[in-house]
């Protein structure tokens, strides 16, 4: 790794142009066969520094800002996933060495710090001076080294005290990110940690979990309800791998596919990526569906609804666009997906007004080919749907789970797991007894998962943070052969009673999805 | 049926599961002329089976009915008969998204055990990746190939049956992931960094007491592994739910029967179940006013670089 983080290092300084080929050539020679994905122009990439993770689009001459740094991502082009850069003075990528961890010959260290006294001026070297130090091209490694050298009380500290302060310091000065792929492990993780919001709160092991329980595999048809950003469905994308269907169901204008135009799937993923819209799902179960309502009242309702994001088949262009638009130098660092989506509602309105503009019969042929071409989706998922076949349901919106879990159950096959995510515990427990009374599931469990991380270092090992509550609950269950006639729940004594008449009735009305209701504000 | 498809159909030969009620199952091989005995009654498969629909109601001779279900993983899991402890589905989940397991991977695996993991790890890297697992008890290599033909997954499996720490994996340079659920875990790091391919695989080893994971994430650096993390994952069921809904059914019933509301007397709060398993958390006892299904497990993820 060393030899070629150095020849890495060379190559770039000759420009990333021509030394990609000659370094590719090397690369083959050198590992063995399945080397690793490169970082290409146009994908998504996700920085990290430590436990922070940024997703971005790697363009060149686009200045990225992520902990506090500025740099450009041009020298990284080429490089395999996985290396580790450090910023130059000049905002430049620079594949970095292999260091040795510098051994002080007699490390002297204190037994406690009973002695140790804690006024703030241990430090010898000031603000002005560290920075002089930065400015001078200075390393990471070597400052860590000079606030060693100037603290009064380092070797005073204990030996753990020293390595704690040591990876402090290091954690610091020392900027170095690292270059990773996306997957659902990273981008599920990155999500949680910067916009949870965006997820309505989805932990990554709860998302796990999900994936799990759901038995989702290569070759199901899964229909996925969800509003978080997509991240839901690209990790539903993630476990098929390109085999099998998906129908995401959407409520307003379109789907929300931030999150999965980052994972980096090739496009015929995409071909077997259905939608259809929620407001529909009535219709489709009366059996009164039809695409005449569709037009232009849909198109316009895509422009005003602030959910929708870009049309599927639009999608992987116009996250190439909007990040050409920048946005202007702000020194707070701005989440990707956010620049994203204000930068699509920017990009619609541009459309909208050029529509208005060039009002000629191009572009009128061009709309109602379009038009046409959704149509033409939109019914061929319907077909999907009506076969009343599918492999799984997974649910993980902020609406009210009951309304769409009565209507969404009607679509997938008997003997297939579902599984539903909540923020909150109370309206699963609705769904629970809604569905017992509705029937034709079993095995139902509402469950939620504790994570725990642990520090272990020899002697230091404990536990470092517990994650409960806040990662959200699951409801999962397995459906069976609906049974028109009385309850099929278990033969308890209780449940033999017939339920009153009227009470059934409204329990299959209530499936309407006029009930959608909003849970966050 | 297998376990890597979906079946409509319940066909001579398949493995089916056969569900009772709550929390009560069991896996069957369904055979033209055997019979299977319930506490609802006999099941006949040729009548009652073959032919009929996955998820349908089956009656019983005494009466009463069961669901006849689809094989999963999970399911599979639940209902496996236990040659070694197991791991459970809450573990498999987290250790399949962090080894970032798809359509396509190479896992390597050891100890096969049951072969709990094994079934969710051919699940997920099907129908074009591999999983080579390796197992030193040699009637439980065995029981593991036959299982794994029965359940039509033996394309996508090599079960080895030799000591990890000794001669590895029996494949080099090729794995994506590789996954350790063995007493000395440290001993086998050398064997899996050579498994794994050069760059940009994953590593994780499951062990319940926290010296195992300490030695393990010291050979991990050793080795050269890099952003060595170690998790662990409970899960909490609730029962509260069928509390709530027997408690439902009970007021309305007294408002049927016209008896007064204060009649019902069970309160909604669930059982005190804790069922520790893999137990480091000993400390979480039976104090507990939830259930807990403690699953406590240390793993340590890492990335060869």
């Amino acid at each position: 790794m060393r030899s070629r983080a150095a020849e890495g290092a060379r190559r770039s300084a000759s420009g990333a142009g021509s030394g990609r080929e000659e370094e590719e050539e090397e690369e083959e020679a050198v590992m063995a066969a399945g080397h690793g994905p490169r970082i290409c122009e146009g994908e998504c990439a996700v920085l990290k520094r430590g436990d922070v993770f940024k997703a971005v689009a790697v363009l060149r001459r686009r200045k990225i800002i992520f902990e506090k740094q500025w740099f450009y991502l041009d020298n990284a082009i080429g490089h395999v996933y996985g290396t580790t850069f450090e910023v130059t003075s000049g905002g430049n990528l620079q594949p970095r060495r292999e260091v040795e961890e510098t051994t002080t010959e007699t490390k002297e260290a204190g037994t406690d710090n009973r002695n140790i006294v804690d006024d703030g001026k241990s430090q010898k070297l000031t603000h002005d001076d560290i920075k002089a130090l930065k400015d001078k091209g200075i390393k990471g490694q070597e400052i860590v080294q000079q606030l060693i050298k100037n603290s009064t009380t380092f070797r005073d500290k204990t030996e753990f005290a020293q390595d704690k302060y040591i990876k402090k310091k290091k954690k610091k000065y020392d900027a170095v990110i690292t270059i990773v792929k996306p997957s659902t492990r990273i981008l599920s993780t990155m999500y949680y940690a910067r916009e949870p919001g965006k997820i309505n709160h989805l932990r990554y092991d709860t998302l796990a979990q999900m994936l799990t329980l759901g038995n989702i595999r290569a070759g199901n048809k899964m229909i996925v309800m969800e509003t978080c950003a997509g991240l839901v469905v690209g990790a539903v994308m993630e476990r098929m791998g390109g085999y099998g269907s998906i129908i995401q169901m959407y409520p307003g204008g379109g789907p929300v596919r931030a999150a999965t135009s980052c994972f980096g799937f090739p496009k015929h993923f995409f071909s077997n990526l259905h939608e259809f819209p929620l407001s529909k799902v009535d219709s489709l179960l009366s059996g009164m569906f039809s695409t005449e309502m569709l037009p232009s009242e849909f198109e316009d309702n895509a422009l005003v609804e602030e959910e929708s994001n870009g049309l599927a088949d639009e999608k992987q262009t116009s996250v190439q666009e909007t990040e050409e638009e920048s946005i202007t130098a702000t020194a707070m660092e701005v989440n990707q997906t956010e620049e994203q989506e204000k930068m699509d509602i920017n990009a619609e309105d541009i459309e909208f007004k050029d529509n208005k503009e060039k009002d000629n019969k191009e572009n009128v042929r061009e709309k109602q080919r379009k038009q046409w071409e959704r149509r033409k989706k939109l019914i061929e998922a319907a077909a999907l749907l009506t076969e009343k076949n599918a492999d799984g349901l997974i649910v993980a919106s902020k609406f009210h789970p009951t309304p769409l879990l009565l209507s969404l159950l009607e679509f997938v096959a008997p003997s297939r797991p579902f599984v539903v995510y909540c923020q909150y515990k109370e309206p699963l427990l609705e769904c629970y007894t809604k569905l017992r009374e509705r029937g034709g599931v079993i095995n139902l469990k509402l469950s939620e998962t504790w994570l725990r991380n642990y520090q272990v270092l020899p002697d230091r090992s404990h536990p470092k943070l517990t994650m409960s509550g806040g990662g959200g609950y699951l409801l999962s269950g397995i459906t069976v052969v609906l049974d028109k006639g009385k309850s099929d729940s278990s033969n308890l004594e209780a449940l033999k009673m017939e339920e009153p008449s009227s009470k059934r009735c409204k329990c299959m009305c209530s499936a309407g999805l006029a009930q959608l209701w909003l849970l966050s504000a | 049926m297998s376990f890597i498809e979906y079946g409509d159909t319940i066909k001579d030969g398949d493995t089916a599961i056969v569900f009772l009620g709550h929390e009560s199952m069991f896996p069957v091989k369904v055979q033209h002329g055997t019979v299977t005995q319930t506490k609802y009654g006999v099941i006949r498969h040729s009548m009652d089976l073959i032919g009929k629909k996955y998820g349908s109601k089956v009656t019983c001779s005494k009466g009463g009915w069961v669901f006849i279900l689809h094989p999963t993983p999970e399911l599979w899991t639940m209902n496996l008969p236990h040659r070694t402890q197991i791991l459970y589905s809450t573990d498999i989940s987290i250790i399949t998204m962090m080894l970032e397991l798809k359509p396509g991977s190479i896992v390597c695996e050891s100890g096969t055990g049951s072969g709990s993991l094994s079934h969710a790890l051919i699940r997920t890297v099907a129908p074009t990746g591999h999983l080579y697992t390796v197992e030193f008890h040699q009637q439980r290599a065995e029981k593991a190939r036959e299982e794994f033909r029965e359940h039509g997954v033996e394309h996508l499996v090599t079960v080895t049956n030799q000591d990890v720490c000794k001669n590895g994996f029996g494949v080099s340079n090729i794995a994506d992931a590789v996954f350790l659920d063995i007493p000395s875990p440290w001993e086998a790091i050398g064997h899996a960094k050579a498994a794994l391919k050069a760059e940009g695989g994953r590593i994780c080893s499951f062990s319940p007491c926290i010296e195992q994971v300490q030695r393990t994430c010291l050979a991990m650096e050793e080795y050269g592994f890099t952003e060595i993390n170690t998790l662990e994952i409970l899960l909490r069921v609730y029962n509260e739910c069928e509390s709530a809904y027997l408690l439902r059914f009970r007021y309305e019933s007294c408002k049927v029967m016209r008896l007064p509301a204060w009649l019902i007397t069970e309160s909604v709060f669930p059982w005190s179940r804790v069922q520790l398993h893999r137990g480091l958390l000993a400390a979480l006892g039976s104090t507990a006013s939830y259930s807990v299904l403690a699953s406590a497990n240390h793993f340590g993820y890492t990335e060869v670089k």
